[in-house]
């Protein structure tokens, strides 16, 4: 299931005025999902989890006969491992790029094996940048640039308590 | 004062483990994670590994146990394991990991069963290491956190 930690007693007051931007990992691993949370938390960020393809295309409102919500969801960053049983992070990749409502969120793709036919794949299909695992603090502090600001429409001085 | 000892001893226990190549820049990367607000994450991360990985070392188990060997499965179990290990710093147990599937792409039964004993080894004595030196965390001091100025 998909779990969302909201980094709610950050002292930041950068972001008092603009809500944090949203990032959803998805891994299938225990560890490197906790990691990626603390990784991404740590970078400002308010960090939600899938252990797979299939949990986090629910939660997107992208699964098979789901009808799509947009009017409360902001991702702003998808944050996928490659290796994942039922769906690898390309398949999903793919499917997020097809959707025509989240087509637009950057998405990265991580593996712990670095494969160049595999890198190919995923840039081809679209990815934002594929990264080695284990991830790091700069990797984390880099993606921030990639994050964009959330596209829908709200009042900006809200703060985002999930 | 016995808290200068004490932080001393913090300091040099976890060098050793650097030193004795237990522990690789991994480990410093999930310090680098732990602030006032997640004080105790390292051991956090670290016994949520072991706790997770105890079914995978269960699951390796099982299928070394099998007359006809499934190297693919087997590969996929140490992917897993190897993930996790990789991701706490555990740099030998890493190592081990990487012969394991070595062996298992080459197919040789032997050679996976006798690197398995090794990694259950290092796992264990890793574990070991890792539980003595939080405890001497601990004992410096809740104020005391396992990361150290750069």
């Amino acid at each position: 299931m998909a779990n969302t930690s909201s980094f709610s007693s950050s002292p930041s007051t950068k972001f008092s005025f603009d809500e944090k931007p949203h990032v959803l990992a998805v891994d299938d691993n225990l560890i490197d999902r906790k990691v990626i949370e603390r990784l991404f938390i740590n970078s400002t960020c308010k960090v939600t989890t899938a252990e797979n393809g299939k949990r986090a295309l629910e939660y997107l409102g992208l699964a098979d006969g789901q009808h799509p919500n947009h009017n409360d969801l902001k991702v702003n960053l998808i944050i996928t491992d490659y290796s994942m049983p039922g769906m690898t992070g390309y398949e999903l990749l793919k499917r997020i790029k097809e959707s025509p409502t989240m087509k637009e969120i950057p998405v990265v793709v991580v593996s712990s094996e670095n494969i160049p036919t595999r890198i190919n794949q995923c840039m081809q299909g679209g990815a934002q940048e594929f990264l080695l695992k284990p991830l790091q603090l700069s990797d984390a502090t880099k993606l921030r640039c990639h994050i964009k600001k959330p596209l829908q429409g709200g009042f900006a001085g809200e703060d985002d308590h999930a | 004062m016995e808290r200068t000892r004490l932080r001393r001893q913090v300091a040099l226990t976890r060098q050793s483990l650097f030193d004795q190549g237990f522990l690789d820049e991994q480990f410093i990367q999930l310090e680098d994670l732990q602030d006032d607000a997640n004080p105790n994450f390292v051991e956090e991360v670290v016994t949520l590994y072991y706790r997770d990985s105890a079914r995978l070392i269960t699951n390796i188990e099982k299928a070394l146990e099998k007359n006809s060997l499934d190297f693919n499965k087997l590969d996929g179990f140490m992917h897993q394991f190897k993930g996790s290990s990789s991701s706490i710093g555990a740099k030998k147990v890493k190592a081990e990991c990487t012969l394991f599937r070595e062996y298992c792409r080459a197919g040789n039964g032997e050679g996976c069963t006798r690197t398995f004993q090794q990694i259950k080894k290092e796992y264990a004595t890793l574990k070991r290491k890792l539980e003595a030196y939080f405890q001497v965390v601990r004992q410096a001091g809740p104020a005391e956190t396992a990361c150290w100025p750069k």
